[in-house]
């Protein structure tokens, strides 16, 4: 374990774990947004708006994550 | 492959300030915007003529609509039309821009380096902080607009030791506010650009073309995400808590309504 090796790994391992919890987040919501409109067909439109604004906040966690990579690969 | 930055690149400086990239494409953008505004409102009418007005004043309505629905007041939805369409049509052009041909590719040669012309301008961390810092602070102002100085600060400062602490989690979540609006434009559009680069790297010729139109699709949902938090936070920010009353009963629903209704969803779950 060099810090050349160091240097490729960790980039990596810091998407894939800042990645993977957003990643459940977003297809729990999904999940439940699917049933609600299932159970309640009106209320379609009005889930639409809110799922957007918190598939956005869960997906902003996944974007830190991605820039700290990114920085971490190439500054 | 194009070596990727993460800051913006200073193409010339004047005196001491470096005009960055990310800065020349967004006075393009900005110059583009106002050009096509000018336009339009040049020629509104009260029957519309040509395709052109009728397509902006369509994006409108729809934004207005989406703000009503929102804030449930037409009033009110009128009063935050302005900054919401300002801050939806800026980001949604500048993302865009960030994908027209040229951006990216025309490299000049500079005193520090051979650097793009252009670039995104939200592929730029200060501009969304910029917008960031304009969306919290405007969300400030509206609300002290409505709610008055001292009651404003009430949110914030109090001499009730729970009400204290609170408010230093306010304050918290406002500077946090800031951070996250700003990052995630700024990761999103940033990502995008870098996905592209190496895609475009590995196969040029037709793998990135699912690409640009997830990037176009990404751009769009990005501004309303941007659009829609500063909406939510301005209406919550300018709604008064202290007049909510949890007993009040909805003057528009009288109790022979809610018998019928009720009688009519057990007869649908039978």
């Amino acid at each position: 374990m060099n810090a050349e090796v160091m240097k490729l790994l960790i980039p990596g391992l810091t998407i894939v774990l800042g990645g993977a919890m957003p990643a459940f987040a977003i297809g729990w919501m999904g999940a439940h947004a699917m049933d609600a409109i299932g159970r309640n067909p009106e209320a379609a439109s009005k889930l639409q708006t809110i799922i957007i604004l918190v598939v956005a906040f869960a997906e902003a966690i996944a974007i830190y994550s991605l820039v700290v990579a990114l920085i971490l690969k190439f500054v | 492959m194009t070596p990727i930055s993460l800051a913006a690149e200073p193409i010339f400086h004047i005196g001491s300030v470096a005009i960055n990239n990310s800065l020349i494409t967004g006075v393009v953008g900005s110059a583009l915007i106002i050009a096509l505004f000018v336009f339009t409102a040049k020629k509104i009418e009260f029957h519309p003529k040509g395709k052109f007005t009728s397509v902006f004043e369509a994006i409108s309505e729809q934004i207005l609509d989406l703000i009503e629905q929102v804030v449930q007041n037409r009033e009110k939805a009128i009063q935050f039309f302005p900054l919401l369409m300002t801050l939806f049509i800026f980001i949604v052009i500048n993302n865009w821009l960030g994908l027209v041909p040229g951006v990216g590719s025309i490299v000049v040669n500079t005193h520090e380096g051979a650097f793009p012309l252009f670039r995104g301008a939200n592929a730029d961390l200060n501009t969304t902080l910029a917008l960031a810092v304009i969306s919290v602070v405007t969300t400030q102002i509206y609300a002290v607009k409505e709610l008055g100085l001292f009651k404003q600060l009430q949110k914030y400062f109090s001499l009730n030791p729970i009400k204290l602490f609170i408010g230093i989690l306010e304050l918290i979540s406002e500077v946090s506010k800031m951070i996250s609006f700003s990052f995630r434009l700024f990761g999103n559009i940033f990502a995008g650009e870098v996905l592209l680069i190496v895609i475009s790297s590995l196969m040029p010729v037709v793998a990135p073309l699912p690409f640009f139109f997830l990037e176009i699709f990404v751009g769009f949902i990005q501004a309303l995400v941007f659009t829609m938090l500063t909406l939510v936070f301005l209406t919550i920010a300018t709604s008064d808590h202290s007049e909510y009353n949890h007993d009040e009963v909805r003057p528009e629903l009288k109790p022979a309504d809610i018998e019928e209704a009720s009688s009519h969803a057990d007869s649908r779950h039978i």
